[in-house]
């Protein structure tokens, strides 16, 4: 690889992180107020209101950035930026196609489980450096449900690898087969729970139930670092329903021309898991946060284990 | 038998349905609502009508209507009659601030000059521009919809105009 193509890879990963989250957040919109039976955005930009979040950023620019006079104020200024840019860190390793991503990472799913985890740690900031109470509470359970639910996380991504015998995202895609899809199910399913839960997507929202913690670790932001945290849940969504896809669903493969086409089967998947993730806020109340760590553990640990071992068992038996 | 997650699904399944079906919400300015032929949105006055009998204002449960008239005597129409005296309307407001829509002002009117119209974008700045005069009362009449076609289903008339 020439620099210039790796200058290049760059930058296509940096176009897709800064405009795919803006294509879910106007998904999320318009699906989620077609199934509450609104409308939705219907005039910025003249054509049902495509242009809204463009008109949402240039509003949050023209906001003023306030910094509470008790806040620790580097921490505070630095929080968004630690909570957005893993994620684009996390696209570098993404598969788009039978040989192609920025990078080829040997150990990708390890790369990405790692990195992605890091989002929370701008969360945490956020909520300790508010000195706010109800920060901190959101702050801290943030905190308390990434603990929880990235050991099913990696568990479930810990058996496509086994089963894979690789730990490249690329590798994974390779070894995918249809038949994968009921024999790593309970492993998908579980992914994509914690997933959401990483996220801190309704019906997981407990660090930021705006009902009784405000805003959780946002309540004190204004302007471009309150737009750079919610540009980080969309980012969010995208890189996760990416993750599951490539993991999961066979990544770039897809009905034909798998060499060509990759990324667009890859591109239709994670569309489809970013509309289950809106669906899923639209439909179900929130977790009660006892409620949330029971099920973490008690739920879906052990579902996770469960798939663990089946993987386990048809390795030894089929090598 | 109960399935576990049954209602999980069915969740799922109302909010796709409700996708699917086209929404409710009406674009109202730049979309008039369909309003039923009934509707009481404001008040009109057929000026012509009204011979400042004065039942309008004395049932107005608060008031809202003000009447304001004088008597003209008219010279003997043929040789060797009489004067007659009639009313003549000066003033007939009605102050929307205060009116609540009761609608017993439209019944109690023996000689139809008063009317329910469907309009109703009067929406004013200042609380004292929502008593409106007999002039723009009697432009709203312009916008009472025609009465409802008989069904044939009523009872005869008592007596019928020869």
């Amino acid at each position: 690889m020439t620099a210039l193509e790796v200058a290049a890879k760059l930058v296509g990963a940096l176009l897709v992180f800064l405009t795919a989250p803006l294509v879910v957040g106007q998904i999320e919109h318009k699906a989620m107020a077609h199934m509450q039976s609104r409308l939705g955005p219907m005039y910025a930009g003249g054509f049902h209101g495509w242009a809204q979040l463009v008109a949402d950023g240039v509003k949050f620019a023209q906001k003023e950035t306030i910094v509470p006079a008790r806040a620790d104020r580097r921490v505070f200024e630095l929080a968004p930026a630690v909570a957005l840019l893993p994620y684009l860190f996390v696209l570098i390793v993404i598969p788009v196609g039978p040989q192609q991503s920025v990078h080829d990472l040997s150990v990708g799913v390890f790369f990405a489980l790692a990195v992605v985890s890091i989002g929370v740690l701008g969360i945490l900031m956020a909520g300790w450096a508010s000195a706010n109470k109800y920060s901190l509470l959101g702050g801290l359970r943030a905190g308390a449900q990434l603990m929880a639910y990235e050991l099913p996380l990696v568990l479930a991504a810990a058996s496509i690898a086994m089963a894979a015998g690789t730990l490249s995202l690329n590798g994974i895609a390779h070894a995918w087969r249809w038949w994968w899809l009921p024999y790593q199910g309970i492993g998908a399913v579980v992914f994509f729970i914690a997933a959401l839960a990483e996220l801190r997507r309704p019906p997981f929202d407990m660090p930021v139930a705006d009902s009784e913690l405000v805003f959780g670790p946002f309540t004190e932001y204004a302007g471009l670092r309150f737009a750079l945290f919610v540009l980080a849940e969309y980012a969010g969504i995208v890189v996760f329903s990416a993750l599951t896809a490539a993991l999961f669903l066979g990544g770039w493969k897809g009905p034909f021309l798998e060499h060509q086409l990759g990324w667009l089967w890859l591109l239709i998947k994670t569309l489809l898991l970013s509309f289950v993730v809106i669906w899923l806020r639209v439909s179900y109340p929130r977790l009660r946060e006892d409620q949330l760590q029971k099920f973490a553990w008690a739920g879906l640990v052990p579902a996770a284990l469960v798939q663990v071992a089946l993987t386990g068992v048809v390795r030894v038996v089929t090598s | 038998m109960k399935v576990p997650g049954k209602g999980l699904a069915q969740g799922l399944g109302v909010t796709l349905k409700s996708m699917t079906k086209p929404s409710v919400t009406q674009e109202y300015p730049h979309q008039q609502p369909q309003l039923p032929p009934r509707t009481r949105g404001v008040i009109a006055l057929m000026e012509e009508n009204c011979t400042v009998c004065m039942l309008c204002a004395r049932e107005c449960p608060d008031w809202c209507i003000y009447i304001d008239s004088h008597k003209e005597t008219q010279p003997p129409q043929t040789e060797g009659g009489r004067p007659r005296v009639h009313n003549v309307l000066d003033r007939f407001a009605i102050d929307y601030a205060l009116c609540m829509y009761c609608g017993i002002c439209i019944d109690v009117c023996p000689f139809d000059a008063l009317f329910w119209s469907p309009e109703f974008e009067y929406a004013e700045h200042d609380i004292l521009g929502l008593t409106h005069e007999r002039d723009e009362l009697r432009e709203w009449m312009w916008t009472v919809p025609p009465p409802p076609a008989e069904t044939g289903n009523a009872e005869p008339a008592k007596e019928i105009p020869s």
